[in-house]
């Protein structure tokens, strides 16, 4: 097992850059996401590490062992791709004994090591079946016995759960996690689902448009967007624009929010704050903003009833806020009120303008 | 009693789409096969208005000359090379088509290979001619080409009825393998590489295996009719390009013995079916 360097990896295809000088670090026994919207780049750069597609430039290593020119089947990774992609020729154990037999291992060494990969995805009797006969989670696992069996350097998954429906994706993150702590094997895997990036990995990195935005763990990101783009697309985030004042951000409007999170901006370059809606505190009456330096006037425009929390969109010249409140209690705001919003400074990240 | 019930009335609504074909058919293939099987076992053709009666002489004629089996071997054995050459020629171009090329360059290849369908058997045949004799286009061009002098002269020969039927039925192949090449998702080529396969490994393990239906669908489709093909034979053959196909013919077009022609056709009917019949248990579990 090793760790992945990338550094300084750029690869276009005709006019189109898809990976723009992206440096990233993956230690040895991590679990990492690779989180961005479509045509970020993020599958791109996992296929430069499998060895798929090579980098125009930079510099790929695998275990301190420069791989970049290095075809797949030499890099010693395992691979589960989004549909799977068994061999319906074979068996269920074929399919998992494929990498060790290509690898001209002894029959009876196949035989051990299937049967025990087959025991890590809770499989063990399926061996016979064909791909076929299986559901979409047990395809899944044995395309994760199949990739892990050979005992790969390091782990690369494409949107593995993307296919599998909700309660089942759920299922299979908590299954790939303790799968993934059982072996300890240094884990990449792309996916677009921010709550499945946030739930499953230790850091997350961040694409857009080719470019890395953010990396590092999911409560640094969620609680320390650098970018307007960071914090909007891992989680929810109400953003406000005006210009940086030293300790906040003053609202076109002369409204000052102060942020206790994030760079400190010179005076007068513009600047954003982000607020998680959860932080908000959303009350009737004016006194009730309980201490929070931060304090707003807003008229619920809309109410989202979801059991155990409830949104609300709040007007306030002109922009639309969410707030979520964890239902605790039954006094539920209507829509038309007028309310107040306050939120801690801590809980104000404030962003440079991109 | 409900499933029936759909079932019928799916058949009967059904009926006026299948009829047409059915009819055709019937008319088509089934009559004359008939007639051909009555004829098989005449003496003589009653057109002539001569006496004629039932016989097995006809039959029992392939198995009294030992001059019918040699020809069907050798027919057999032409199938099979010819066979052979189309998945040797065939079976790469087809990879090269549904997984290296796209768009344009795709269609214009594709084109290439189909264009022998568009152009007349006799027209194909007798440009072979031109190209293969001695002083022909390949002769002279190599000649001007090469600095030595050699003589190509492969008109009526084997190998230049092989290259004539290979000519014509590699198409078939090409576009069975094609179209099971391409309904193989590329990740599973992918996902075989990931796992330490070489290309070749892949090739072997998962691409071939996979496209065995596409193989064995063009190797029927090419080895049926040239176990039974007269015109490549006779016309780039020559005098070494009698085959049982070339027998046949003959006594439909020149001895005007049709009950031994129908019969010989009947026997080389079951023969390929039993060969079909044993191979394809065999080819089904290779693939």
């Amino acid at each position: 097992m090793a760790g992945v360097q990338v550094s300084n990896v750029s690869r276009s295809f005709g006019a189109h850059k898809a990976l723009d000088d992206v440096s990233i670090d993956f230690a040895d026994g991590g679990f990492y996401a690779l989180l961005g919207p479509s045509g970020s780049g993020k599958t791109t750069l996992l296929r430069q590490i499998a060895g798929f597609d090579f980098p125009d430039t930079g510099r790929i290593a695998i275990g301190g062992e420069s791989v970049e020119h290095v075809p797949v089947e030499k890099r010693r990774i395992g691979m589960v791709f989004q549909n799977y992609a068994l061999f319906p020729n074979m068996s269920i154990a074929h399919n998992i004994a494929f990498g060790l037999s290509v690898r001209g291992e002894a029959k009876a060494t196949i035989a051990t090591e299937v049967q025990r990969a087959l025991d890590l995805v809770q499989l063990g009797k399926l061996g016979e079946r064909r791909p076929h006969q299986l559901s979409g989670g047990q395809r899944q696992r044995v395309a994760l016995a199949r990739a892990i069996v050979t005992k790969p350097r390091v782990l690369l998954l494409d949107e593995p759960l993307g296919a599998l429906d909700k309660a089942l994706r759920v299922d299979m993150q908590i299954e790939l996690k303790r799968i993934q702590r059982e072996i300890g094997i240094t884990t990449i895997f792309v996916t677009h689902d921010q709550e499945e990036a946030l739930t499953m990995s230790d850091r997350i990195g961040i694409l857009r448009d080719g470019r890395l935005v953010q990396e590092g763990p999911p409560e640094e990101i969620y609680d320390r967007p650098k970018s307007e783009f960071a914090a909007t697309f891992l989680g929810d985030a109400n953003i406000f624009r005006g210009d940086a004042t030293g300790n906040g951000i003053r609202l076109p409007d002369g409204t000052a929010i102060a942020a206790g999170v994030g760079d400190r901006l010179a005076a007068g370059t513009k600047a954003s704050c982000a607020v998680r809606p959860e932080r908000i505190r959303i009350a009737t009456d004016a006194g009730a903003s309980s201490g929070n330096a931060n304090t707003l006037k807003g008229q619920v425009s809309k109410r989202i009833f979801a059991g155990n929390n409830s949104t609300y969109f709040v007007e306030r010249a002109g922009q639309t806020l969410k707030v979520i409140v964890q239902n605790t209690g039954i006094d539920r705001l209507a829509e038309g009120q007028d309310v107040m919003l306050s939120w801690s400074p801590e809980s104000t990240v404030l962003i440079a303008a991109s | 009693m409900a499933a029936q019930g759909t079932s019928r009335s799916g058949l009967s609504s059904a009926l006026p789409l299948l009829a047409p074909a059915y009819l055709w058919l019937t008319a088509a293939i089934f009559l004359p096969l008939s007639a051909m099987v009555f004829f098989s076992f005449m003496t003589d053709l009653p057109l002539s208005g001569k006496p004629w009666a039932f016989t097995l002489g006809n039959y029992a004629a392939f198995f009294s000359q030992s001059l019918y089996l040699t020809l069907l071997l050798a027919s057999l054995r032409l199938g099979l090379e010819v066979t052979l050459w189309c998945v040797i020629i065939g079976y790469p171009a087809a990879y090269v088509l549904a997984k290296v090329l796209k768009g344009r360059s795709r269609e214009a290849i594709f084109l290439l290979v189909i264009l022998p369908f568009w152009s007349n058997g006799l027209v194909r045949i007798f440009s072979w001619a031109m190209v293969l004799r001695e002083g022909g286009i390949l002769d002279t061009a190599l000649n001007a080409v090469l600095p030595f002098k050699i003589n190509i002269d492969l008109m009526y020969s084997y190998p230049a009825v092989i290259i004539g039927l290979v000519h014509s039925y590699v198409p078939y192949m090409v576009l069975t393998c094609y179209l099971t090449l391409q309904a193989i998702d590329d990740s599973l080529i992918e996902a075989g590489r990931s796992l330490g396969a070489s290309r070749l490994q892949v090739l072997k393990r998962v691409i071939i295996p996979l496209s065995m239906p596409g193989l064995v669908a063009g190797a029927a489709l090419i080895f049926v009719p040239v176990v039974g093909s007269f015109m490549e034979p006779r016309i780039l053959g020559g005098r070494t390009g009698t085959f049982y196909g070339t027998i046949i013919e003959d006594q439909f077009v020149a001895v005007f013995n049709w009950p031994l022609g129908a019969a010989l056709s009947f026997i080389l009917l079951a023969v390929v079916l039993v060969i079909l019949a044993v191979a394809s248990p065999v080819l089904k579990r290779a693939a």
